[in-house]
This record gives C-alpha cells, sequence and structure tokens, in this order.
C-alpha cells in the first residue's frame, strides 16, 4: 500500500518536471526574449547587461532550476503583450474560470446520476428511451455548437438570458465573485450548461450501465425479497455500489472541464483564464501560455493522483490487488 | 466490376448491405467528399475571386432574388457578397484535408512507435509508452491548442498565414497519435510470439523487415477501425480550433472559420450564413462517426 502510494507520487513528479522543460523550452527557444523586451535602440553592452541580469549567460540546468524555484515561488514570468506579472493576471481571471468549472461539475453530477438511475430503473419506458437518444446527439455536437444554439435560443430568440460576460461581480477579498448578483447567476446558466452538458452524458451513461449491472446482482433480489422499499433497493443498495467507478469518472473528467472552459468562455466571452490562454496563443504571448500549461498540469496531474489514492481508499479489494502486481 | 462484386460478397460487405445506417453514412459522407474535391467546379462561384465578388449581393437571403440585382444564392451570401453555398464546398476542402492529413500523420508516427514499441521493448518501449501516458493525461484538443501555439512562435510573422495549415495538421496530428501506438503495441506483443514471426526470424530477416512485412499487415484491422473515428474527431478538432481563431486563417477559411464568422451576424438576424456550414460540418462528423462504429463492429469477430 505505502509502496503505491509513494509510486505514484513519484511519478506525478516526474510528470510535473516533464511539463516543466516544456515549460522552460518554451521561454529558451520560442522568439527571443531579449528581442521581446529591448527595443530597436540597443547597444551590444545592453544586450549583454540584460543576459547577465535574466541570467541567460549561465548554463541550461542551472537555468532550469531557477525557472522552477521560480515558478514554485508563483513568480510566472511577464506577459509580453499585457506588460504586467502573469501570476497576477491569471490570480484576477481565475475566480471566472473555477466558479464556472464547479457549477458545471456540480449540474453534470446532479442531472448526469438523476438521469442515469431513472433511465437505469424505468429502462425500456418512453421518457428513458428518449433522453438516451438526445444524449447520442448531445455528444456529437460539438461544444462550440451546443453555446451557438443556447445563446440563439435564450438570447436571440426569447431574450431571457444574456449571451456574453459575467455580469456584475461582488470582490471578495481579492476573489470576484458571481454568485452573489441576479446578473451574475443569470450570466452563470448558459455556459455551465454548455460545458457542463458533455460530462453531464458521459455520467449519465456510465451510472446507467453500471446500475443495469448492479441491478442484476443477487443481494438485490434479497433485498426484494426481504421487502424493502422499492426506493430503498434502488438508492441505498444499488445507487451505492455503483459509486467507485462513477467517482473515478467524474474526478478524472474534473481536469477536462477545465480545459474545455477554453471553448466555452470563447463562445460567451468569459473572462477567466481559458480565454486568457486563447488571447496568448493568437497573439504568442509565451510567459501567459507557459504558465496556464503548468496550472493546468499541476491541476490534472494532482486530480489524477488524487483519484487513484482515493480508488484504493474506497475499495479494499484494489489494496492487495495492486500490491501483488507491482 | 469483378472487384466490386466480390467486395460486396465479402464478410464486410455483407454487413455494409444489411446496416442502413452505414449504407445512409457512406452516401453522405461520399458526397461531401466529391463536392469538396470537384470543388472547383461544383461551386457557381468562386469566392476567392475578388472579380467574381458583388458588394451589392451581401446578404441575399437563401432562395430569394437579391434586392438590388436580383441575383438568387441557394444558400444566401455573406455580408461581401460571397455565395455561402460556395464558401462551404472550398471550406470543406480544408476541413477535409487538415483532417485527412492529421490522420495519416497520427496513423503513421503512431504505427511506427507502436510496432517498435511491441517489437523490440525494454527500454525503447517504457520511453515511448511512458511517453503516451503522460500526453493522455490532458485533453488532445489542449494539446493540440499548445502545440499551435508553439509552432506559431516558430514560425516567422509574415509566413504564419501560409504555414496556418500545415501548423495545425502537425498540432492535431501529434495530439493524436496514443491512440494508435498504444494498439498496434499490444496487437504486437500477440503477433511476435506467433509461429510466422518465429519463422521469418529463424530464416534470418532483419527486424525491420519483420515488422513491416510480416507484423503490420496482421494488426492493420483495428488501426483501420481508429483511423475513421479519429478522422471524425481530427475534422471537429480543426473545426473548434479554427473557430477558436486558432486554427485556419481567414484567407484559408475551413467549416470552423466559416461558423466562427457567421457567429458575428447571429445578432442581426442573418442567420444563414452560420447555420448552413454548422449543418455541413455536423452531417460530415456525424456521418464519419456512425461508419467508424459500424466498421468497429463489422471488423469485430466477436459480435458476429
Amino acid at each position: 500500500m505505502l509502496a503505491y502510494v509513494i509510486q505514484r507520487v513519484v511519478q506525478s513528479f516526474i510528470v510535473l518536471l516533464i511539463v516543466g522543460l516544456v515549460a522552460f523550452s518554451m521561454f529558451k527557444f520560442v522568439g527571443d526574449p531579449i528581442d521581446n523586451m529591448l527595443g530597436q535602440e540597443r547597444t551590444d553592452a545592453d544586450i549583454e547587461r540584460l543576459r547577465g541580469v535574466l541570467g541567460l549567460d549561465q548554463p541550461f540546468p542551472v537555468q532550469y532550476y531557477k525557472f522552477l524555484t521560480n515558478a514554485a515561488k508563483g513568480n510566472l514570468g511577464v506577459s509580453y503583450r499585457q506588460g504586467r506579472p502573469v501570476a497576477e493576471i491569471i490570480a484576477q481571471r481565475a475566480p471566472a474560470t473555477l466558479e464556472l468549472a464547479a457549477v458545471s461539475g456540480f449540474l453534470a453530477m446532479v442531472f448526469g446520476i438523476g438521469l442515469g438511475v431513472f433511465t437505469a430503473i424505468r429502462r425500456d419506458g418512453w421518457a428513458a428511451n428518449t433522453i438516451m437518444t438526445v444524449s447520442l446527439i448531445g455528444v456529437s455536437l460539438p461544444t462550440f455548437l451546443i453555446g451557438i444554439l443556447l445563446i440563439y435560443l435564450f438570447s436571440v430568440e426569447l431574450g431571457w438570458l444574456p449571451s456574453f460576460g459575467r455580469g456584475e461581480t461582488v470582490m471578495i477579498g481579492g476573489w470576484s465573485t458571481g454568485f452573489l448578483t441576479a446578473s451574475g447567476l443569470k450570466a452563470l446558466i448558459l455556459p455551465s450548461i454548455t460545458l457542463g452538458l458533455y460530462q453531464m452524458t458521459l455520467i449519465m451513461r456510465l451510472v446507467r450501465s453500471e446500475m443495469l449491472e448492479v441491478l442484476r446482482a443477487d443481494y438485490i433480489r434479497f433485498a426484494r425479497a426481504r421487502g424493502l422499499r422499492e426506493r430503498s433497493v434502488n438508492f441505498r443498495h444499488a445507487l451505492k455500489n455503483t459509486m467507485v467507478p462513477v467517482i473515478t469518472v467524474t474526478g478524472l473528467q474534473l481536469g477536462s472541464i477545465i480545459a474545455f472552459a477554453i471553448i466555452t468562455e470563447t463562445v460567451f466571452q468569459w473572462p477567466g483564464i481559458g480565454l486568457l490562454f486563447i488571447n496568448a496563443i493568437q497573439f504568442v504571448d509565451i510567459p501567459v501560455m507557459a504558465a496556464y500549461l503548468m496550472i493546468i498540469s499541476v491541476m490534472f496531474v494532482g486530480i489524477n493522483l488524487l483519484v487513484d489514492l482515493l480508488y484504493v481508499a474506497i475499495d479494499p479489494r484494489l489494496r492487495t490487488d495492486r500490491a501483488g502486481a507491482h | 466490376m469483378n472487384a466490386l462484386a466480390r467486395a460486396l460478397n465479402s464478410d464486410i460487405g455483407y454487413s455494409f448491405r444489411k446496416t442502413p445506417v452505414a449504407m445512409v453514412s457512406a452516401v453522405v459522407v461520399t458526397i461531401l467528399i466529391l463536392s469538396a474535391v470537384l470543388a472547383p467546379l461544383v461551386a457557381p462561384y468562386n469566392p476567392f475571386d475578388p472579380a467574381t465578388l458583388n458588394l451589392m449581393n451581401g446578404f441575399s437571403k437563401p432562395m430569394e432574388p437579391n434586392a438590388f440585382t436580383g441575383d438568387v444564392f441557394w444558400l444566401g451570401t455573406d455580408d461581401q457578397g460571397r455565395d455561402v453555398f460556395s464558401t462551404i464546398l472550398y471550406g470543406m476542402r480544408v476541413s477535409l484535408f487538415v483532417g485527412f492529413a492529421a490522420v495519416l500523420f497520427a496513423l503513421t508516427l503512431g504505427v511506427t512507435l507502436g510496432l517498435l514499441a511491441g517489437y523490440i521493448g525494454g527500454w525503447t518501449e517504457t520511453l515511448i509508452m511512458r511517453a503516451a501516458d503522460v500526453q493522455l493525461t490532458f485533453p488532445s484538443i489542449l494539446v493540440a491548442m499548445l502545440i499551435f501555439g508553439i509552432a506559431k512562435g516558430f514560425t516567422p510573422v509574415d509566413m504564419r498565414d501560409q504555414m496556418a495549415i500545415w501548423v495545425l495538421i502537425i498540432a492535431i496530428g501529434l495530439s493524436d497519435w496514443v491512440q494508435f501506438a498504444r494498439v498496434v503495441r499490444g496487437a504486437t506483443l500477440v503477433e511476435k510470439n506467433k509461429e510466422y514471426v518465429q519463422a521469418a526470424r529463424l530464416i534470418g530477416r532483419r527486424p525491420g523487415a519483420i515488422m513491416i512485412r510480416h507484423i503490420l499487415p496482421n494488426v492493420l484491422s483495428p488501426v483501420l477501425v481508429i483511423a475513421t473515428i479519429s478522422l471524425a474527431l481530427a475534422i471537429i478538432a480543426e473545426a473548434t480550433l479554427s473557430f477558436l481563431g486558432v486554427g485556419a486563417p481567414p484567407t484559408q477559411p475551413s467549416l470552423g472559420t466559416l461558423i466562427r464568422i457567421g457567429q458575428g451576424f447571429l445578432f442581426s438576424g442573418e442567420w444563414w450564413i452560420l447555420l448552413f456550414p454548422a449543418v455541413t460540418l455536423l452531417a460530415l462528423a456525424l456521418s464519419v462517426n456512425l461508419l467508424g462504429d459500424w466498421l468497429r463492429d463489422a471488423l469485430n469477430p466477436k459480435l458476429r
């Protein structure tokens, strides 16, 4: 058990080191930082001095080490385009993305599990069949088309909801939240549905197939034979045992929600870090790209690690299996 | 004719004739690909030839004569008077070209690395499969965006628009090789212990020849299935990147670029500039996807 945990932690650490190397190489080889920072009128002495200040005259491993320690301290460089520290820009933009991702994840969980259980219990009913068919279309539609479709329906035709931005936000100690104003909450509805829809169908299909499997098990028949109520059988006995794979997949999907937020944020002009990243690519703003890469990697690798460890903690059978395999 | 008759009588052909969804999808894909390839012949206008454009034709509604010139456009025109039907045909060319090229690139890279990993083993295998694992940690659309951004940094500023299509192909291709490598490695591990491979080794064929001439033909059927599904994914990925403005340049618009342009007219009521490219993209991606699903089932002997 302990060996497995240590092994997974070391693996995650190596992945992060590699990602750090990629991010660092972007700085080192894409464009010349001296060109980016000094204007047209520069002398050789200026260039030499700046090379010394930036540490560019030192060997590669030393520069890489400095880059990593700086990044760990939160010093992520200065945006070429905005001329402000990247860490500051990201800290200002992060609440928008995190709130959007949290609401989407929540919607996906609640509706995904609810509809999954429903379609499993009423597997041949017309409502369940309709939901399954609609979900197939939902999976095939690209995210950005879903967003445009929702904007067309609810903003252009019906005029109920705003089509872009976050609405009014309230600052609570450096964190700008849209949860506390009516317009902020209204602005959240369409983007969070767009972002959560794919994950919702995924969770729904998973819960449904797991439930169908479990409902066939002997202990469910015994529970029915004992005269337990249908609701108790479905939720306390069946659903509980489908939760391990559901938690795993949901956990792993958290990372994709943050990645796919890039698309949703562009469609809805949502001022989060995804939109920041897309603009950085368009203008080849290397420090912002590198910082986004590192932050998102820490999140992904962290989530993966946590899910793996949780998995072992939840399901005791895996402990002996894993120990035997390694 | 003989070859066609034989193809229709084979197992795959039989399954094809018995699956209406596959037949409809095949027809849709064929029509779309043909009209894209033959765009210069099929399209009523050349949307990129300024000489044929008339600004007075701007914002013509579909199937209605234009208020000023009286010209009729099947699917209407955009703000500059470009025929939407023609831009879709030309846009589909870009989308399909990027899709096919990216899959071909991913396939070549993935199959090569998969064969090497499976056949040679040892640290080669460890290195390749660890790299695949690391890449799988990240969604492929994110990887493609990142590669696009880095490659853009390497290309000189005045070359960026011309190179964008090639950068896009490399970015999508590199983000998608892992699936091929994993499947080919798995199949190679099974094949390399079979007698025919041992026989080839005994008569002294070199490893390269064994991998390409003997193992490769026997691991191709799952590769074909993944390639089809990858094509649908690559078309969607290309459309997404272009929609986000980090893909095909405005001078060579793909379906995604057209949707991006069309979104700008959503609020002013010119729905046709957005709707028709979006429907085309959906039809293309969905029918390729359904073909891939059918192919997977048809090539899987366990399901028969």
